[in-house]
């Protein structure tokens, strides 16, 4: 099966430090995968460099066998490449319903539009839709920065989510959440891509919900790529035990 | 589509009581208060879509009322014989003139922006008053501005003026109104509000910014046009850095989240300015004092905090 999204030797420098050194990595259509590594590993810098907002110094990022590196953020977006942040990354004066049927005008083209009234009907409509699927329906009408933290972070993935991308990235969705919390959230992108399938990668600090939930596991350290396997392969390396995850997760567990 | 024509139907209303109003009164006072009026408040709501509503704190905004007003003046001097002609050429002029610095100065964040835009001000009011030859200098156009009739309307005539003004200010708030609830005025908030989120969306930001700074510009020359028309001159301190400032006290003290705002910040702008002038002479400095009261007091402008009060939680 060819890579959905395939990575091949990107470089990216920023001043002395080697955040992105000599990656190269492979998504399969459909598939579920985890991006795990200490802090500073260059995980968030893989995301921000795949959608665009920096440009590599080196290497290819290929989608469907197009090479989009240094490609706008808004080419790479219309081919289908959605992203949530590790800080939830709002527009805080909207609504729940009108930062979706925003995202959703922005990505169709219409926000060139001045003499119809926002939203139109079709944004609208999607926007339900959305904000149904990810269960934010009863704050609609709520102002993005008076949401709490965890349905910020919610927002933040909807917004990606209206895109309806092709690729979804999410930068660590349950940043800075309780353990319930958590969960809710992780069962909620869970069954987001049950249900469509995309091409999903999620950076995520918490190894439980890590080895529940994703089918493969890429571990970054320093720039590099220090493994690749499923969940089972990688709790038991070596390498990965010892650089990142310590004998906690080892053998031991069932 | 049903807002959209309430808003309409206001503009017509709210257009048609001022005119009556006027002409019942009779009053000359009364109808160069509202000429005044009509013009800054256009000039102050045309800045408030760059800085309320899409963040961009141009601080040279008044290039675009002086701009505006020689161009018109200047046209009509030397040979357009059509008024209306003459206006259209002096906004395409203006919309140029916003498209180059616009896209010089956008490309910069935050006081970069700010202080390139003043200096693109200071620039042109330099040129202004050293090209004697063609602007008359500090002096001003001299002479007067020809104002030929076109379809039956008769621009010498100081009432005719001022209905045109009028339609024209009603005209300009619906049509600014209209892009501020479009989808278009909803990629400007975006903008305002978190410009990288933006992106990430795949809006194209930079081309947002630019097309608010050319809409901005356009309604700003609007105002320096009908100005040129009200006193048939132009003067330097149309395209001062004062003027830019004072657009900024207006929209501060009146609100720049709200969309009349910018207009009754441009009333009690006036209204200080007539009333403070005929007691003291330290006019700046009261002027200055009122706006450290509302935006130290109220971190807002006035219809903001009106409207926040009446906004439910
Ligand atoms: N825009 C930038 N300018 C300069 N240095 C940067 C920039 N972005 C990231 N870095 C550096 O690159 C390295 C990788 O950062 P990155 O944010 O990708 O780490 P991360 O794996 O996401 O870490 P965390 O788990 O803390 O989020 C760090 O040393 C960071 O300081
Ligand atoms: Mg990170």
């Amino acid at each position: 099966m060819t890579a959905h999204l395939a990575i091949a030797d990107l470089v990216k420098h920023f001043g002395g430090v080697v955040a992105t050194d000599h990656v190269t990595l492979d998504f399969p259509p459909g598939s579920l995968t985890a991006v795990i590594g200490p802090n500073g590993a260059g995980k968030s810098t893989l995301f921000n460099l795949i959608t665009g907002r920096i440009r590599p110094d080196g290497g290819r990022v290929l989608l469907d066998g197009t090479d989009i590196a240094g490609w706008s953020e808004t080419a790479i977006v219309a081919r289908g490449i959605g992203r949530a942040f590790q800080i939830a990354s709002l527009f805080p004066s909207f609504t729940v319903a009108e930062s979706l049927a925003a995202a959703i005008l922005a990505h169709r083209r219409q926000t060139h539009r001045m003499l119809a009234r926002f939203p139109l009907a079709a944004a609208r409509g999607r926007a339900d839709e959305v904000m149904h699927l990810v269960g934010l329906d009863a704050h609609a009408d709520r102002l993005a920065q008076h949401l709490s933290h965890g349905d910020q972070k919610l927002l933040d993935i909807a917004l990606a989510l209206a895109l309806d991308p092709g690729v979804l990235l999410l930068d660590e969705p349950t940043a800075g959440m309780g353990r319930d919390e958590r969960w809710q959230i992780i069962e909620t992108v869970h069954r987001l891509w049950s249900a469509r399938r995309m091409t999903m990668i999620f950076i995520e600090h918490d190894m439980d919900i890590v080895f529940k939930i994703a089918q493969s596991v890429r571990v970054l350290k320093f720039g590099r790529v220090l493994a690749e396997g499923t969940p089972a392969e990688i709790r038991d390396n070596d390498e990965v035990i010892a650089a990142y995850l310590g004998t906690r997760y080892a053998k031991a567990a069932p | 589509m049903r807002a959209t024509s309430r808003e309409a139907l206001l503009a017509l209303l709210a257009c048609a009581v001022t005119l009556l109003l006027a002409a019942a009164l009779g009053s000359k006072p009364l109808i160069d208060t509202l000429m005044r009026l009509a013009i800054f408040g256009l000039y102050a709501v045309s800045l408030n879509i760059l800085v309320g509503y899409t963040g961009l704190v141009s601080f040279g905004h008044a290039m675009f009322f002086g701009f505006g007003a020689y161009a018109f003046g200047l046209l009509m001097q030397t040979g357009m014989t059509s008024l209306p002609a003459a206006a259209l050429a002096s906004l395409a002029l203006s919309a140029v003139l916003a498209l180059v610095v616009g896209a010089l100065c956008i490309r910069l964040a935050d006081i970069y922006f700010s202080f390139l835009t003043l200096a693109f001000q200071m620039l042109l009011h330099a040129v202004i008053l050293s090209w004697v030859g063609l602007t008359g200098g500090d002096q001003g156009l001299q002479g007067g501005i020809p104002r030929p009739r076109f379809l039956g309307i008769n621009l010498a005539d100081p009432w005719q003026v001022f209905v045109v003004t009028m339609v024209a200010f009603f005209a300009s708030l619906l049509a600014i109104r209209t892009i501020l609830q479009s989808p278009f005025g909803y990629a400007l908030r975006m903008v305002r509000d978190n410009a990288p989120r933006a992106a990430a969306l795949g809006l194209p930001v930079q081309r947002y910014k630019l097309a608010a700074f050319v809409i901005a510009g356009l309604f700003g020359a609007l105002a320096g046009i009908l100005m040129a028309l009200y006193v048939s001159g132009a003067y330097p301190n149309f395209a001062f850095w004062t003027l830019s400032g004072e657009g900024m006290f207006m929209i501060m003290l009146g609100g720049i989240g709200v969309f009349l705002g910018p207009v009754l910040g441009a009333a009690i702008f006036l209204l200080l300015n007539d009333t403070v002038t005929r007691f003291t002479e330290y006019n700046g400095m009261v002027m200055g004092v009122v706006l450290l009261v509302v935006v130290l007091g109220l971190r807002q402008g006035l219809l903001d905090v009106v409207m926040a009060r009446l906004r439910p939680r």
